[in-house]
């Protein structure tokens, strides 16, 4: 059984997990590591079902700040990019500052956010956008430079229109460096979420973190990261699929035929 | 041949603005090309030979001297030209009937022509059979047929090619020269192709242009009478010998065998 399960690669992750999680319970066991520094496994567990619905109504609204933030990072990232990939002259005015502003710690400003936006969901969106989107900015316009010039040239040569040689050019061709910067992206989103949530909020994984943080209740602040850490590959596995979907064409994407 | 020029030059001459000042790339060019005809152009690497095929082409503008296609000034790119390049240039993302028709969709031609021409070319170029595969699936050779099949595709009356089986081992090449003398003789295309192959430039051509080092200029224009269709074994002739030991005497003197 074992044996079969080891020959699927989508097992072998969680393989790896399970020993992670005897390696874990046996080194507290072993060195005495008492439940106020680290919790065992099987209690982080218990906490998971005991709070499950609670976790669950709060993993939905960091998810939900999460998506609106990569919603709004598609929004005002790309078309952001393919200006920069496309014009020196503002290319030379807003990458630096773009450069600039992704050097300011996003924790450090958070509470501006909360200040001007009050305690909703808006604060968590803004902070999730601003630490997501300069990935997806920096792979799309690396995308659309790397546009190769002979098919620039080939397009020309059968008159395209500059709307013609973008779409049916220049898009497919930046596509895979796009995704590439998105699935870095969507994972910056969660954290950017919690983030938002840390700083001003009453609702989320990020206030349940710091909730269960102030009590010492370490088994449902694990519980919590461990609920965090789904989102995130839930996100991740999304985009992926949406990847395979819309680039099947693409060297990383080839089954061997 | 008939004598009509189809593409005539006249002083053309171009130089390249740099960062470390004007670089003279083509000097004073005079030629032209008659109807029909299959026109190489040989000459040491850098010496601009693209250069003069996309100014052909109409993707690049002249410095000065006049180009003119069918007795019209070429100020940009043409209706009725199509490109090969070195590299097949096929799009990943489509398959070698949607590379193919490509062509067709940003010229808006008719769909239905142009899917009847598509597979008219597909089927001449000997790629039958293989309209729905990803370029990735295809060799070299096969994905250069198919580049060649989208340069036709609007039924073009000249057909320039830069380098084309440049990237190709030796034997597929000698096979896509055969190939494409095959296309020529069947659609009476007017050709002009840069090559750095002095046998192939022969093997092909009506007239081969020979071109000096930068700032290159027209050495000499060599015509090749050997009867068409020309065979593989037709290299081995003497008289093929003498032809390309003439065109490749010139890059001996100067110096340089770029081959």
């Amino acid at each position: 059984m074992l044996r079969r399960l080891m020959l699927f690669p989508a097992f072998r992750p969680f393989l790896l997990i399970l020993m992670l999680l005897v390696l874990w319970d046996v080194a507290i066991r072993v060195f005495g590591i008492p439940a106020y520094l680290i919790p065992r496994p099987e209690q982080v567990v218990g906490q998971l079902i005991a709070e499950w619905s609670h976790l669950l109504k709060e993993s939905w609204q960091t998810t939900e700040a999460t998506l609106g933030g990569f919603a709004l990072t598609i929004v005002i990232g790309i078309p952001l990019a393919m200006v920069i990939a496309y014009s020196k002259l503002i290319e030379s005015y807003v990458y630096p500052l773009l450069v600039f502003s992704q050097s300011i710690p996003k924790i450090a400003i958070a509470p501006l956010f909360v200040v001007w936006f009050g305690f909703g969901i808006v604060p968590k969106i803004i902070s999730a956008f601003l630490l997501g989107f300069f990935p997806v900015v920096v792979s799309t316009v690396m995308g659309f430079k790397s546009v190769d010039p002979d098919m620039l040239d080939l397009a020309r040569s059968m008159g395209a229109t500059r709307l013609q040689t973008f779409l049916k050019i220049s898009l497919p061709y930046a596509l895979p460096a796009i995704f590439s910067g998105l699935k870095v992206s969507i994972t910056l989103a969660v954290v950017g979420a919690v983030v938002g949530e840390f700083v001003g909020s009453n609702s989320g994984i990020g206030y349940v973190l710091q909730v269960a943080n102030g009590n010492f209740d370490l088994p449902l602040m694990f519980a919590a990261l461990v609920v965090l850490s789904s989102i995130g590959v839930m996100l991740f596995l999304a985009i992926d699929v949406a990847e395979r979907l819309m680039i099947p064409w693409h060297a990383s994407q080839r089954q061997v035929f | 041949m008939s004598s009509v020029p189809l593409i005539e030059a006249r002083a053309v001459s171009k130089i390249y603005q740099t960062k470390d000042g004007p670089v003279e790339s083509l000097r004073l060019l005079d030629f032209a090309i008659a109807e029909g005809e299959f026109i190489s152009v040989v000459g040491p690497s850098g010496c601009g030979k693209s250069t003069l095929l996309k100014m052909v082409a109409g993707l690049l503008p002249l410095t000065g001297g006049t180009l003119t296609l069918a007795g019209q000034a070429i100020t940009g790119p043409q209706r009725d030209v199509g490109i090969v390049f070195q590299n097949a240039v096929l799009l990943a993302w489509r398959t070698v009937l949607d590379n193919i028709l490509l062509q067709a969709e940003i010229r808006h031609m008719p769909s239905g022509e142009a899917l009847a021409e598509a597979q008219r070319l597909i089927d001449m170029a000997g790629l039958t059979g293989f309209e729905g595969k990803y370029p990735w699936q295809l060799s070299g050779g096969m994905q250069q047929r198919a580049s060649i099949c989208r340069a036709l595709l609007h039924d073009p009356s000249v057909l320039l090619m830069d380098e084309p089986f440049g990237a190709l081992d030796a034997l597929t090449r000698e096979k896509m020269n055969l190939e494409l003398q095959r296309i020529w003789l069947a659609s009476k295309k007017t050709v002009m192709l840069i090559t750095h192959s002095i046998p192939e430039a022969v093997f092909l051509s009506d007239r081969v242009i020979v071109m000096s080092e930068r700032p290159s200029s027209i050495t000499a224009i060599y015509a090749i009478d050997l009867p068409r269709p020309r065979t593989l074994d037709m290299m081995g002739s003497p008289e093929f010998a003498v032809l390309a030991k003439q065109v490749r005497s010139h890059f001996y003197t100067q110096g340089s065998l770029d081959h």
